[in-house]
């Protein structure tokens, strides 16, 4: 394991383009990742030479396909240090997955009256789910407040989860950066009697995730924010519970045995795999999962903490109280995702001054409306840093920020 | 690319730094309220006619210098015109966004009575100065979020 910031950025081939003559300013990584080398060979070796169908046809090339789809399984399952490859679903994306459990969990355990609890961080993905659930089965949702440095007020945690039933929050948000304490709020969950679901969406693409150091029940995230291609993401859940789950979608490849008078289940995760899944995605995900291993995640983590360090403190340096980073000051308690505020420019127009110099930053309420609100504001810029980003780039921000408050004369 | 000096006009910037007509008005104006799901930027439009003209229009909401110029500029351009002017104009405008007059009836710009059509003679005024929206294709939502909803306050007016 080894990473170094110069040969990691040489892996992403979008980097050798130029916008207007100029490089870009990759800032959007919380949105999506650019994918390495590495990935986009796997994805396009394995359409080239292997690809056949999946768990379905005996000849060899369908053999080596199934080999190759159920490799990326065992791959994805070592990453977040599952107990088996079979506790690992794949799905559309980390959205699909929230959804399968709320639908398939949720309306297998959840009644009218029974408590759920988020909390203020969470993206649309963890709470609209929960809202359709509380429109059919009249639920309640409860919600873990902020401080005001925007981490979780575990003050009042335990009478919140008094007789709760479910737990889902998000270990990093999307907006703020805040990182969450993940066992102590799974623990928190268990003694409560109720499971933990852990959105690890914006997590587990910038630390080393694991499942069984946390003590959680259910993980979801998405490949297109690690390296890997969009359309397939991960559902990870402990045995017994997901044994214990009906199926989500049925079709193909999820069942046992069909006849006129019904279905039998087919044994995990094929139960929750219904109809051909991503197969080229799913390779790709698992080249991504080779790419950051072969990195280290301990390693990306470091980079992203000496790189935000260094970002907010440019940036604070330079615009003082004109620019206003949302979320913690601390990098021990945040990836290096940073919402800002600058000198009253809306963040659309920031956006698109920023664009001009090839600065690709999000502006938006990223999904996390209720967390706007909170905030006391309809959307923010969002500048985001991955393994590929360098001090150069968050350089390249801070100039372009001035360009910024000329047009808009403050 | 596109300079931004056709974005940010100096008439867009004024419209932005002092926007004309914010406020509510008291029913029996009627409101209307529109979102742009994309970013979070909201707007309210308070319209107020009388024999079949708008007395009075007042906005609020939050959002960027276009959604906001734009719903500057064409509280203005409406006041004190009759509805069908009015929604000539929301034509000559969306015509000016360089959205297809065919789509029409698909759309929630679109106003599907007998009201000519992008006619010519209808002078957008001020408004002109946000041609340079079209060459940035993603801030036309912030351009006609405005006007989508004015054109939902006018379906609110009794007899209109």
């Amino acid at each position: 394991m080894s990473f170094d910031g110069a040969l990691v950025r040489k892996d992403f081939p979008i980097f050798e383009r130029f916008i207007d003559g100029a490089p870009i300013v990759y800032l959007d990584s919380a949105n999506t990742s650019q994918k390495p080398r590495q990935v986009i060979d796997a994805m396009t070796s394995f359409m080239e030479n292997s690809y056949a169908p999946i768990n379905r046809s005996a000849y060899r090339l369908a053999g080596e396909a199934t080999d190759a789809f159920e490799a990326a399984r065992s791959k994805v399952a070592r990453f977040i240090n599952a107990r088996s490859a079979d506790e690992v679903v794949f799905t559309k994306n980390a959205t699909e997955s929230l959804n399968l459990l709320a639908y398939s969990w949720g309306r297998a355990n959840l009644s009218s009256g029974d408590v759920v609890v988020l909390t203020h961080l969470e993206h649309h993905a963890n709470i609209v789910p929960w809202h359709m659930l509380q429109a059919e089965r009249g639920i309640v949702l409860r919600w873990v407040p902020l401080t005001a440095d925007g981490q979780l007020d575990l003050t009042d945690l335990t009478a919140l989860l008094a007789d709760a039933k479910v737990f889902s929050f998000t270990a990093m948000s999307n907006v703020l950066g805040t990182i969450t304490p993940v066992q102590q709020l799974c623990e928190a969950a268990h003694a409560a009697g109720a499971i933990a679901i852990v959105d690890g969406c914006q997590y587990v693409p910038h630390n080393v995730t694991d499942v069984q150091a946390w003590g959680a029940d259910f993980l979801a995230f998405s490949s297109h924010k690690m390296c890997g291609p969009s359309g397939i993401g991960v559902l990870w859940g402990r045995e017994q519970l997901l044994d214990a789950m009906p199926p989500f979608l049925g079709g193909g490849n999820m069942i046992a045995d069909v006849r006129l008078d019904g279905f039998t289940t087919a044994p995990l995760p094929a139960k929750f795999e219904a109809g051909t899944p991503a197969i080229i995605e799913t390779i790709g995900l698992g080249a991504a999962v080779d790419y950051l291993s072969n990195l280290g995640m301990a390693n990306v983590r470091e980079h992203e903490m000496q790189l935000g360090s260094y970002a907010i403190r440019t940036l604070t340096e330079r615009y003082g109280n004109d620019i206003s980073i949302h979320g913690p000051t601390d990098i021990a308690v945040r990836g290096a995702t940073l919402s800002f505020a600058f000198a009253g420019i809306h963040p659309h127009d920031l956006s698109q001054v920023l664009d001009q110099r090839n600065v690709c930053v999000r502006a938006g309420h990223h999904c996390a409306k209720p967390l706007m609100r909170l905030l006391g504001v309809s959307a923010t810029a969002r500048a985001s840093f991955y393994i590929y980003n360098d001090e150069s780039d968050a350089d390249a921000l801070v100039d372009a920020l001035a360009s910024a408050s000329d047009i808009f004369g403050f | 690319m596109p300079g931004l000096d056709d974005l940010y006009r100096e008439i867009i910037l004024d419209h932005y730094r002092s926007p004309r007509n914010r406020g509510e008005l008291a029913p029996p104006a009627v409101r209307a309220e529109g979102h742009n799901p994309l970013c979070g930027d909201e707007i309210q439009v308070y319209l107020d006619v009388v024999d079949g003209v708008v007395n009075d229009i007042k906005i609020t909401g939050s959002g960027c210098s276009i959604s906001l110029s734009s719903a500057s500029m064409m509280s203005q351009a409406v006041k004190g015109k009759k509805i069908a002017d009015v929604k000539a104009l929301v034509n000559r405008f969306r015509s000016m966004m360089g959205l297809d007059i065919a789509d029409a009836e698909t759309d929630v710009l679109s106003i599907d009575d007998d009201t000519e059509v992008a006619a010519p003679e209808v002078k957008l005024g001020d408004l002109e100065a946000l041609q340079g929206v079209v060459k940035f294709p993603v801030r036309i939502k912030c351009a006609t979020l405005a006007w989508i909803t004015l054109t939902q306050a006018m379906a609110e007016v009794p007899n209109a």
